[in-house]
């Protein structure tokens, strides 16, 4: 048997390598692709089909204008938050994540690599809604704006990254993880204006949306896509909001990461009884 | 220097010991099975010395590494066929065999590999769309991808038909042949016998026996026992040599030499012009020594 002798792999290439690999896995997974990719310029074609494309009274915009931005970041956090939890707890259950453990592969370099991929996904998905916008909707992009708005996009998503693998940390397995990150995602992304303005909310609402990240997030990079507005819009109250939570929420992924699925885990993927028996 | 050195191996979860003072050593070169029914802590055993789990005590050394602190330099070694191991069902076999070989300094070459296990029609095919066994096979390859010196094979077979299983194990006597050190753990006794140059069974944490499947459990140096039904009108006090045991009208005689103690009976009977119904002479089979060591009567 013929061996190929190499040098070790450098951890850079090792990333990339994953980067890539995750990337074409993400591809071959339609209801991944669907939900972070189609879904969210359905959602853009549908409300611009309800409310119209006139100027939203009062804030001087487009209903696409305001919009598009707005499930930009939702499709952003559809790639980071959502799909790094579920792809994370089912690789868990699977035993992919053990398997690495195996491996000469550092854990982190692993991990680095299945971040970028859903980071680049974000943008992807950010940049294909922005595109549909001013194709579709003449929604205006700013140049002078376009320094925060890549910076509020940035740490928004790295924070929804560091959410995501929070999720993949403490969930007890993956099927239990879509409804976490959806019961999760899908209110809060209500109270944070996402999907139209809620005119006088009630003053708990209020106080929730401004306490996730998410309004913080969507706001920040609205407000750089907003015409009626002056300077550089950089919001650095929200991008260091977003930041602490990235931070303290990347610190407990951390913490409470598992390898090996819970052994209480009744996964589909797990294939004998004897297994636990033995391992216990 | 031995492949494997473990001396005192300990490991509880809460209150459950489940290796209690293992010490096993293999050589290098050596197929080395780990003997023992679900539960016994085979699985423990070897998950501590992949690297998976840390030991409360005892000393270990694989391949001159401690595997809990050996981090990548240990990885780039071994090789690990999991019980429970997957990889993206998304990828192909061959992608696969891509990206885990990619991790390695050393690899075997993917399409050998793929040969190897018999997946050649199956290179370019998703591995969601494998069956049971050729997954197994992947996993297999997996383990082989980076040419590890050792190899951990964690139940190979388990699961799979009897003609798998031959498949399987023509297999892994190829890698034998290649001189690959491989511990593999299995409850099968005949796989245990078939593939492995040294067997120790384990037990409630313990290493009950260790040899190689001729000797195991004092085998080669064991008595014979001859049985043969009493003949009627024949009381025992009667017989030429000693019944150890009796069971009904079954004799059972244990005889240091088989052949010296069927020549007394045989000329004893034929003088006596009876015959032994149901004259047997056996040696205790591995099974046998493997359910009486570990009470699975």
């Amino acid at each position: 048997m013929s061996t190929e002798a190499l040098r070790r792999p450098s951890v850079s290439s090792l990333v990339w390598r994953q980067f890539g690999y995750q990337n074409k896995v993400f591809w071959r997974t339609p209801i991944a692709a669907f939900f972070t990719i189609v879904f969210p310029l359905m959602l853009l074609v549908l409300f611009t089909a309800i409310f119209g494309n006139d100027e939203i009274e009062g804030l001087g915009i487009t209903t696409a204008q305001y919009f598009t931005p707005g499930l930009a970041v939702f499709a952003a956090v559809s790639a980071t938050y959502t799909n790094l939890a579920i792809g994370t707890a089912i690789a868990r259950d699977n035993g992919i994540l053990k398997r690495i453990r195996g491996t000469p592969i550092p854990p982190w370099a692993y991990i680095a690599g299945r971040v970028a991929s859903s980071v680049y996904l974000a943008f992807l998905a950010m940049a294909l809604m922005m595109a549909a916008g001013v194709v579709f909707y003449g929604v205006q992009i700013i140049a002078r704006t376009l320094p925060a708005a890549l910076l509020t996009f940035v740490v928004g998503v790295s924070c929804f990254a560091a959410l995501g693998m929070l999720v993949a940390a403490i969930s007890p397995n993956g099927d239990a993880t879509p409804a976490i990150t959806n019961a999760t995602l899908l209110p809060v992304a209500f109270i944070s204006n996402i999907f139209f303005p809620i005119e006088n909310p009630p003053r708990w609402m209020e106080i929730a949306g401004d306490f996730f990240p998410l309004k913080a997030f969507a706001e920040a990079f609205r407000d750089a896509f907003d015409p009626t507005l002056t300077g550089p819009q950089f919001h650095w109250p929200q991008i260091g909001y977003l930041a602490l939570w990235g931070v303290v929420a990347g610190l407990l992924a951390i913490r409470f990461f598992r390898w090996e699925p819970s052994s209480g885990s009744t996964s589909r993927h797990r294939r004998r009884d004897e297994s636990q028996l033995e391992s216990v | 220097m031995a492949a494997i050195e473990v001396t005192g191996l300990r490991k509880s979860y809460g209150d459950v010991v489940a290796v209690d003072g293992v010490d096993i050593t293999v050589e290098t070169g050596e197929v080395f099975a780990l003997l023992g029914p679900n539960g016994a802590g085979k699985t423990t055993t070897v998950e501590i010395l992949e690297g998976h789990r840390s030991a409360d005590g005892g000393s270990i050394g694989v391949l001159g590494f401690d595997p809990s602190t050996g981090g990548r330099a240990y990885r780039e070694r071994i090789g690990i066929v999991l019980q429970e191991g997957a990889v993206e069902r998304e990828l192909s076999v061959r992608e696969a065999l891509s990206i885990y070989g990619g991790m390695y300094p050393r690899r075997l070459d993917a399409d050998h590999l793929i040969d190897l296990v018999g997946l050649t029609e199956k290179a370019d095919a998703r591995i969601k769309t494998l069956s049971g066994g050729q997954q197994r096979r992947l996993e297999l390859a997996l383990g082989l991808v980076g040419d590890p010196d050792l190899l951990f094979l964690d139940e190979p077979t388990t699961g799979f038909d009897p003609s798998a299983r031959r498949q399987a194990w023509g297999i892994l006597e190829n890698l034998a042949d290649l001189g690959k050190t491989i511990l593999l753990t299995t409850h099968y006794m005949d796989e245990a016998q078939h593939l492995a140059d040294r067997i120790a069974i384990i037990d409630g944490g313990k290493i009950v026996a260790e040899g190689t499947p001729e000797t195991l459990g004092g085998r080669a140096d064991g008595k014979s026992m001859i049985r043969f039904a009493l003949p009627e009108g024949v009381s025992f006090e009667d017989l030429p040599i000693t019944a150890s045991t009796v069971d009904g009208d079954m004799v059972e005689v244990s005889a240091e030499s088989a052949t010296r103690a069927l020549h007394e009976l045989t000329t004893w009977a034929i003088d006596k012009d009876v015959e032994l119904e149901q004259l047997q002479v056996a040696r205790p089979s591995l099974e046998d020594v493997y359910l009486e060591l570990t009470d699975e009567h």
